[in-house]
């Protein structure tokens, strides 16, 4: 048993409101660069729909993440070594700019100066990566947004199969749902693996997913190895980029950019403890469905002596087990079984798990049998199709699904029945496997959601890492690098490093 | 939209919903609710130096100097009751609007049909009392009201601010009539005047058939972007941002009080809203020179709420223009004020809180009270005037700050004596006692270095009928119901039943079902304007956007970036198709009020027969040419105008009387018709003439 903890993550798709702050914020700290304005770290999708960039999770197309082969190995679906070798200098599962977006800008400029005209002036559009003026916008990374774009073309989204879709594209039957993505900082990074250079690292002490500037060449072959494209090639620096888990704020103890900002307060993080040596075993696992399960397997109780003694023996610091045992990830993820992986199909084990989304009632005729005090309504009848959410979140395995929002259902219930009616039924909450105390938790961490039960996040300890005296006194005297001294050539903002006038404002 | 919310009153009212914590009416619109309001007034109105200030409906201030009404084709005939004699309510809306405004009930602006600094002059010359003479000239028809000639050059507004506001690309409706007749600018108007007509003309309006074009000299935006406002401004004045200021903002979303503080300077050369109209205030004071030195100004205000003189003709109305009555002053015309003006002095003035507020008091909604103690303690904390003239010695109002500590210090919702005053002063009105509901705060006094330091919650005041308290939530009309003070109304109970006249002459007595208007937009030109494309016809309507308050951020490249880098118009995939229309598609929505060019989103979200363009995209990123109108593509309020209504023109009838930002026209929420068809091409039009005479030029 090899015991690690990461920080795990939480984005309930309940309360996802769509209002994107989470991509403006981060965007606005880490992606306003020349070289990265097509990317973002933190995007928000509206499904159904493909996505950004364009149909991601067909891995027909894209051949991101793991396959396993006959002989239950795992092997990156771009291919083993050698294949990678073999096109490291033209990838053929490559996408491009236009599977992203063009990204553009306006001559605001124009607007304060333009002469005498044959018509009121307007700032027209000129695209980032030329230069140049764009006749016409074609798309972006948000072209979607409340289903915009016809059926036709947004029904192509991977997560309808085995979904008699076309009904869906009906005015009476449309659903709608946000998907807010980031990197998922897998415990099997299928990009760490794809990596020619060994650039991209996992860290032990908090399993952020790391790419090393120094060490990256730009080969790519990551962009197409992570399955949730979450990878972004900065044609600028000509390198690779990718959400860093805002780690800086994460060794302090504050959250994510994305998760404080979060206006829904959907997002949680907080530790998880899991053992390094069951990763291989978890993520072969013959059935796709059975990849859920395992990975749950692969996660340690932090509740359990053993393994408390066992962490500390390998060196976890007390304040992690302390943070392991008040986990909000932990609590939806494993105890209440409310959060899942998003396409554990890919073979990644993903660490940023969602809550599924509630949606109102299809029929009338259910609808009028919602009176009833024990009646819940059917989740197989709820406006989201129950299987388009298994597609997502459980590789189509729709009972542990439909749990999930039947607890979420019987939460709602037996709170509405305490607060409304006056009267405790614990009946409501056993039917679906659950206690009044967990319950009781599940309305406290999912409904009122409180910045310090959202949050729990131990700082890190450097001090077992390096010697501490060395650094006192320095960090912050040096010319570039850190806490290090000595200066680097290569910089991440751009070809000129040494700006002395002004330029224009990007945003 | 007032049946919508009669409906939903009368269903809160009916359910005993009203003054209870979770239930009643709270109609949020955002970060409208300017707690302090007692406190702002004195400042915003210069109610220090004189009263009563003049206020405009913007509405029907804009209908009609943006000549609107000379278009106006809905007759009056058509939202009559069917129970009401047709006979006794001839008139077009603008007739309406302007026997409201002579009765007394609606403002006017301009006012009088001359100068009223000389209207002044001529009473003292007459050896009359100026509200006696007015009264006396109106009825001989020697002086005029401005508002029933508005086409005149003399009644014609000429200096516009448009301040806080983004009235050509955000709030004007008819925003293709502000360009022709306010602006003189290009414009894409396709409606035809009455002129052509012979009947269905106004009966009080004077018509001109010249059309009065251009009318302002002078438009300048206050603003920290360049919105299409500013674009078409003769003067921008680069205003700084929230982080570039001090200021304060309240809401209606929380009970907080909260500072805008300068973290840097403001850049470039932008300066804070404050030290504009300083500015201003001190050029004008040194521009006036010779010209105008302390004048009197003739100043009429409407009956108004919360006054006595909203009693003015509650049962019967009256109009002295038609001789029915006598035009008596406050009671069935305007009041009629004489406000002397020290123009020289209107930078000290500006800079110094005058001695109106020792002398004659504050309050608001009809409550009053003595506010000498905190006019000392002003005097103390922002240090009085010193330097020699008409203000030596009243208290400072130079800095930003200062002008924030006057609001802090006179409003009862940031100082606990005033609020206890304050509730004092209604007890008496009530026979009640009220400041049980302020008293365990009479000592606080909140300061803005205090906010700074963390935001504040305000102290209940009798300004609002709901209370800050630990154990209820805010809900309004709580403090009528629970302190039993009397609702504002004519009975002083809740009414839902409207006996005024004009009330029940538009059938709005009770709250019923009102059909949609037939706003005629489409069917005049419908055919005319033919590319060879399919057309649509579908109602459009403007909720509002994810990508902006109002128009406020749609132009921000992440906003524009996570959108689609430009204006769009929803439809659904079934018009789409019958259309030929694809999504991203440029399109042409149109009506005589004007074309807009936009990006087609299709969407089968989109009920059949609608289209929705989310309020409000600006035209000055990313919009072509129309093909239409040869101009730049308009916007969203390009196919709207505004309508009136004669029921929200109702005043003297208690709670149906004008009220700074209280009663009076809307312009009808946006529900119109448009011809949609695909483009056929796609011209920017960004030519500069220079260049575009050299083409033609070369051309020939």
């Amino acid at each position: 048993m090899k015991i690690r903890a990461q920080i795990g993550k939480v984005l309930n798709l309940d309360k996802c409101i769509g209002c994107h702050t989470c991509s403006v914020t981060c965007k606005n700290v880490w992606t306003t660069r020349e070289g990265v304005e097509y990317a973002w770290f933190n995007n928000v999708e509206t499904k159904p729909g493909i996505g950004y960039p364009k149909d991601w999770e067909n891995q027909k197309r894209w051949n991101g993440g793991w396959r396993r082969k006959d002989n239950g190995k795992i092997e990156p679906r771009l291919g083993g070594k050698w294949r990678v070798l073999a096109k490291i200098f033209a990838n053929p599962d490559m996408p491009e700019i236009d599977d992203y977006y063009e990204p553009f800008d306006f001559e605001y400029a124009y607007l304060h100066h333009a002469p005498e005209s044959e018509a009121a002036p307007t700032a027209r559009a000129i695209s980032q990566i030329t230069g140049e003026r764009m006749s016409k916008i074609e798309w972006g990374p948000n072209w979607e947004e409340i289903l915009g774009g016809e059926f036709s073309k947004r029904s192509k989204d991977y997560n309808f199969r085995d979904v008699e879709k076309e009904i869906y594209g009906q005015f009476e039957q449309t659903f709608m749902m946000y998907l807010p993505r980031l990197c998922e900082h897998c415990l099997n990074p299928s990009c760490a693996s794809s990596c020619p250079s060994g650039a991209i690292y996992k860290r032990e002490e908090d399993g952020i997913v790391l790419i090393d500037q120094e060490k990256c060449r730009g080969w790519r072959m990551c962009v197409t190895g992570c399955p949730y494209k979450k990878i972004y090639y900065n044609w600028q620096s000509g390198k690779s980029e990718k959400c860093i888990f805002c780690y800086p704020r994460i060794e302090v103890g504050q959250p994510t950019v994305c998760s404080e900002t979060c206006v829904g307060r959907i997002r949680y993080l907080g530790v998880l403890l899991y053992d390094a040596d069951r990763i291989e075993a978890a993520a072969s696992v013959a059935d796709e469905r059975e990849l859920y399960p395992a990975q749950l397997n692969v996660f340690l109780d932090p509740h359990d002596p053993e393994i408390v003694a066992e962490a500390r023996r390998q060196g976890v610091p007390e304040s992690w087990i302390e943070g392991a045992k008040n986990s909000p990830v932990y609590k939806m993820a494993v105890d209440w079984r409310v959060a899942f992986p998003l396409h554990p199909e890919y073979r990644t084990l993903p660490m940023v798990w969602y809550v599924p989304p509630l949606s109102p009632i299809k029929s009338a005729a259910q609808a009028g049998a919602l009176g009833e005090e024990d009646e819940m309504p059917d989740v197989r009848a709820l406006r989201i199709p129950l299987k388009y959410l298994a597609n997502l979140l459980t590789a189509g395995d729709e009972g542990p699904v439909a749990l999930a929002l039947e607890r979420m259902l019987a939460m709602r219930a037996y709170m509405r029945r305490k607060h409304v009616d006056g009267k405790l039924d614990p009946s409501i909450v056993e039917r679906v496997g659950l206690t009044t105390a967990q319950v009781e938790d599940m309305y406290r961490y999912m409904a009122i959601a409180n910045y310090e039960d959202r949050f729990v996040i131990p700082t890190s300890h450097r001090e077992f890492g390096a010697n501490p005296y060395d650094e006192r006194g320095t960090c912050g005297f040096s010319f570039g690098l850190g806490c290090s001294e000595g200066n680097s050539e290569f910089s991440l903002f751009g070809r000129d490093t040494r700006r002395t006038s002004g330029e224009r404002a990007k945003w | 939209m007032d049946m919508n919310y009669r409906g939903i009153i009368n269903l809160v009212v009916m359910c005993g919903c009203v003054g209870k914590p979770g239930g009643g009416w709270a109609h949020y619109v955002g970060q409208e609710k300017l707690r302090p309001q007692t406190g702002w007034m004195p400042l915003a109105f210069a109610l220090d130096w004189g009263r009563p200030p003049r206020h405009m409906n913007a509405t029907s201030y804009w209908y009609a100097h943006t000549s609107q009404w000379k278009y106006e084709r809905l007759s009056v005939r058509e939202i009559l009751s069917p129970l009401a004699d047709p006979g006794q309510w001839n008139g077009s809306l603008i007739d309406f609007n302007v026997r409201a405004e002579r009765m007394g009930w609606l403002p006017s602006s301009p006012q009088l049909g001359r100068n009223p600094l000389h209207v002044a002059r001529e009473a003292k010359a007459a050896g009359q009392e100026v509200p006696a003479y007015v009264a006396q000239q109106l009825k001989q028809g020697k002086l005029m009201l401005a508002c029933e000639d508005p086409d005149s050059p003399a009644n014609w507004p000429r200096n516009l601010f448009v301040w806080r506001s983004n009235l050509l690309g955000a709030s004007g409706k008819g925003h293709e009539y502000f360009l022709k007749h306010l602006l003189g600018a290009d414009n894409g108007v396709l409606n035809n005047d009455l002129s052509a007509q012979s009947d269905d003309k106004p009966v009080e309006v004077k018509w001109r058939d010249a059309p009065a074009d251009g009318k302002l000299d002078l438009m300048v935006t206050i603003d920290f972007r360049m919105n299409t406002t500013g674009l078409f401004s003769d003067i921008v004045l680069p205003t700084a941002t929230w982080y570039e200021k001090n200021d304060m903002n309240t809401t209606d979303m929380h009970p907080f009080i909260h500072p805008l503080t300068a973290a840097v300077d403001p850049v470039w050369e932008a300066r804070s809203d404050w030290d504009i109209f300083k500015s201003i205030a001190r050029k004008l004071s040194d521009v006036v020179d010779g010209e105008l030195g302390v004048e009197h100004d003739v100043v009429l205000t409407p009956l108004l709420h919360d006054t006595p003189g909203e009693l003015g003709q509650p049962l019967d109305v009256k109009d002295w223009k038609t001789g029915a009555c006598e035009p008596a002053p406050g009671k069935t015309m305007p009041t009629v004020t004489v406000v002397e003006r020290d123009y020289p002095n209107l930078y000290r003035r500006f800079t110094a809180l005058g001695p109106l507020m020792s002398k004659l008091g504050n309050g608001g909604k009809g409550i009053a009270w003595n506010t000498e103690a905190e006019v000392d303690d002003l005097r103390e904390l922002n240090r009085p005037v010193s330097a020699q003239g008409p203000t030596n010695g009243m208290p400072t109002i130079e800095t930003d700050i200062q002008a924030a500590e006057t609001i802090l210090m006179l409003a009862p919702e940031t100082n606990g004596r005033v609020a206890v005053k304050a509730w004092e002063a209604l007890g008496k009105i009530t026979g009640r006692e009220h400041k049980h509901l302020a008293l365990h705060r009479e000592d606080e006094r909140i300061r803005f270095r205090d906010l700074v330091a963390q935001p504040r919650k305000i102290i209940s005041s009798p300004t609002w009928s709901g209370i800050e308290s630990e154990k209820f939530t805010y809900n309004a009309g709580w403090t009528n119901v629970h302190e039993l003070i009397p609702w504002r109304t004519l009975t002083g109970r809740q009414q839902l039943y409207q006996d005024h006249p004009w009330m029940r002459a538009f059938g709005e007595s009770l709250c019923v079902y009102r059909p949609p208007i037939d706003t005629k937009t489409v069917r005049a030109i419908i055919g005319k304007k033919d590319n060879g494309n399919p057309e649509l016809v579908l109602n459009f309507i403007t909720p509002h956007q994810k990508w902006g308050i109002h128009s406020t951020y749609t132009d921000n490249l992440l906003m524009l970036t996570l959108s689609r880098g430009g204006p769009i118009i929803w439809i659904s995939e079934v018009d789409a198709k019958k259309a030929g229309i694809q999504d991203n598609d440029w399109i042409e929505a149109y009506n005589v009020n004007g074309a807009l060019t936009a990006r087609a989103v299709v969407s089968q979200r989109i009920p059949e027969g609608t289209t929705f363009m989310y309020h409000a995209q600006e035209k000055m990123t990313n919009v072509p040419g129309s093909e239409i109108t040869g101009k730049r593509g308009g916007i969203h309020n390009s196919v709207t105008r505004a309508t009136l209504k004669p029921t929200h023109m109702i005043g003297g009838y208690a709670q149906l009387s004008y009220g700074f930002n209280y009663y009076g026209t809307v312009g009808s929420n946006r529900d119109e018709f448009v011809i949609m068809r695909k483009m056929r091409e796609v011209d920017w039009k960004d030519r500069s003439l220079a260049e575009k005479s050299r083409y033609k030029e070369a051309a020939e």
